[in-house]
């Protein structure tokens, strides 16, 4: 492993009563892709807002190259932010501006770049991912698989650090799955920065992936390798990688069991 | 029995608790909101923009509603009037309420219904989709990019808004008093020439629309960016944005002109 960038340390969060990460411990790397993978709902998209900043944790720290990312003054985590890019779920493009405008949008904002510069670059950016025929539509007229590679462009439009995907293959052909695979890895081999990849899709991401964090029931699981974790002996890795419905890991949200609810009366749990 | 009236006042207790920290988070918002202000310096752009969609797009309602306002206003001033042989201070009667109540009140409801409720789900389709997030990451700050252009285009825009109803609804009394009802044009305007004071009557009048326009932008945009981010919360936002802001306008009218006006 080469040096660390994200260091994670004690990390404890709850939302809404329910505890989401109790005491985690992650170092994620400088260079190279690191695959953070998991059921649904454990906390995936979360702990990307945590490094991002937007969430605060209970207890514990997060350090983005050097710097505890909470404790930081308004003026440093923006000026760490433009260093890092982060695909969202659902994209988050600005609506109100066109797919070429959305990804020149942190270039405009942060540089001082002629509109030929500005031009090119966003260009080059939409190129990459192959919707440079498509930088005059809006975003409501995207679909969800187009969006999501818009968003993706304006990710990486001032050449971050850190690239952080949230479900970059969901919603995506397979052949446009196999490109954005190929994307991410090309990305993160050209760039030389970290990438962090939040996917269910198990096999595209251990392909490119250097290292694998399982998080499950607000705890890491397993990590290690690709190969580490293919070959791991653990039932839980073995059913998650599998995509088994029998085993350790739970289908359902927390409850209590289904007969007691069914006969518990009227109303919701909450009251 | 016990059980019901400790729910009850926890009720009570957490409602009032909820209140209050909505209150403080409105206020502390309205700081950042304010911080955000020296944004627009360097992009002017962003404040056309809203003042285009926040005031011009609330113009053609207010135009429309101005002049009958005004019609109706010399209609019923008349028929007060005319009775006491007073009706050449019609005009006095219409301008005057016109510039003191209805101009900053009406065009002030008008405008939380029209451009208010608009903000509220402007900026709260922009939260549930992930879009004020997303320029946070982007090391942009939405509430000096976003939040801060429509509240001060709201702010702009009340006053002259306000002033554009009572013109055209002056222009409206004059319709129906001058050509409908045959007074004397002369009259009309000298009488209301005379009675009119320009700090008393257009000035408080201006403060008024002032004060509506920095209370409901404040609601709107507040609203917005404080709105659970599901379709029924952005729902009940926007429902909150028009309700409150009537109900503050016509409060604050009060107190407005029992300090103007009650000497
Ligand atoms: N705004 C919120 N308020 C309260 N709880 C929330 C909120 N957002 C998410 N949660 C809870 O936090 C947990 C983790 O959510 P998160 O979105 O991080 O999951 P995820 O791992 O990204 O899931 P998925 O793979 O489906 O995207 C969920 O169980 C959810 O119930
Ligand atoms: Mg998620």
């Amino acid at each position: 492993m080469s040096e660390t960038l994200i260091k994670i340390r004690g990390l404890k969060f709850s939302r809404g009563g329910r505890v989401i990460f109790d005491n985690v411990d992650m170092d994620i790397p400088r260079t190279g892709i690191t695959a953070i993978m998991g059921p649904s709902g454990t906390g995936k998209t979360t702990l990307l807002k945590l490094i991002g900043g937007q969430l605060r944790p209970d207890a514990g720290t997060i350090e983005v190259d050097g710097q505890n990312i909470h404790q930081l003054k308004t003026k440093d985590l923006y000026a760490l932010r433009k260093r890092m890019g982060m695909l969202f779920q659902s994209g988050a493009l600005l609506t109100d501006l066109s797919v070429f405008e959305n990804v020149a949008y942190p270039i405009r904002e942060h540089t001082k770049l002629n509109e030929r510069m500005v031009r090119q670059l966003v260009l080059l950016k939409l190129n990459a991912v192959g919707l440079r025929g498509a930088m005059d539509l809006s975003p409501a007229e995207l679909s969800g698989g187009m969006a999501r590679r818009v968003a993706m462009a304006r990710a990486i439009a001032l050449d971050p650090m850190m690239i952080m995907y949230d479900e970059p293959f969901t919603g995506q052909d397979p052949i446009s799955m196999g490109v954005l695979v190929k994307l991410i890895k090309s990305l993160n081999d050209a760039l030389n920065v970290c990438s962090i990849v939040v996917s269910h899709d198990v096999y595209e991401t251990m392909s490119i992936a250097n290292y694998v964090y399982i998080i499950s029931a607000g705890t890491v699981v397993e990590h290690g390798s690709p190969d580490e974790i293919r070959n791991s002996h653990s039932e839980w890795t073995r059913q998650f990688m599998e995509g088994l419905a029998d085993g350790p890991v739970p289908f359902h949200f927390d409850a209590p069991p289904l007969l007691d609810d069914l006969f518990a009366g009227s109303g919701t749990r909450r009251g | 029995m016990v059980d019901i009236l400790l729910d009850r006042i926890q009720g009570l207790g957490r409602g009032t608790l909820a209140a209050v920290s909505r209150l403080g988070r409105a206020n502390v918002f309205l700081l950042e909101v304010f911080a955000g202000l020296s944004g627009m310096l360097t992009r002017p752009g962003l404040l056309i923009k809203q003042l285009f969609s926040v005031g011009v797009q609330t113009l053609i309602i207010i135009v429309v509603a101005g002049l009958f306002v005004g019609m109706v206003m010399a209609l019923q001033a008349y028929y007060a009037l005319v009775d006491f042989g007073a009706e050449d201070s019609l005009s006095v009667m219409v301008v005057l309420s016109l510039l003191r109540e209805l101009g900053p009140v009406i065009t002030a409801l008008l405008f939380a219904g029209r451009a208010g409720s608009a903000l509220t789900a402007e900026i709260g389709l922009m939260k549930a989709t992930e879009q004020l997030s997303g320029m946070e990451m982007m090391a942009v700050n939405p509430i000096e990019r976003v939040i801060a252009p429509r509240f001060l285009a709201g702010m702009i825009s009340m006053p002259l808004l306000a002033a554009i109803f009572s013109a055209v609804g002056v222009m409206g009394g004059y319709l129906v008093a001058v050509e409908l009802l045959g007074l004397d044009a002369g009259a009309f305007w000298s009488q209301a020439q005379a009675k009119v004071e320009l700090f008393e009557d257009l000035g408080n009048g201006m403060i008024k629309s002032l004060v509506f326009g920095f209370v409901v932008s404040w609601i709107a945009v507040f609203e917005g960016y404080d709105c659970i981010p599901t379709s029924e919360g952005l729902g009940q936002a926007t429902t909150r944005t028009v309700v409150y802001g009537s109900l503050a306008i016509l409060v604050l009218d009060f107190v407005l002109t029992a300090l103007m006006f009650g000497k």
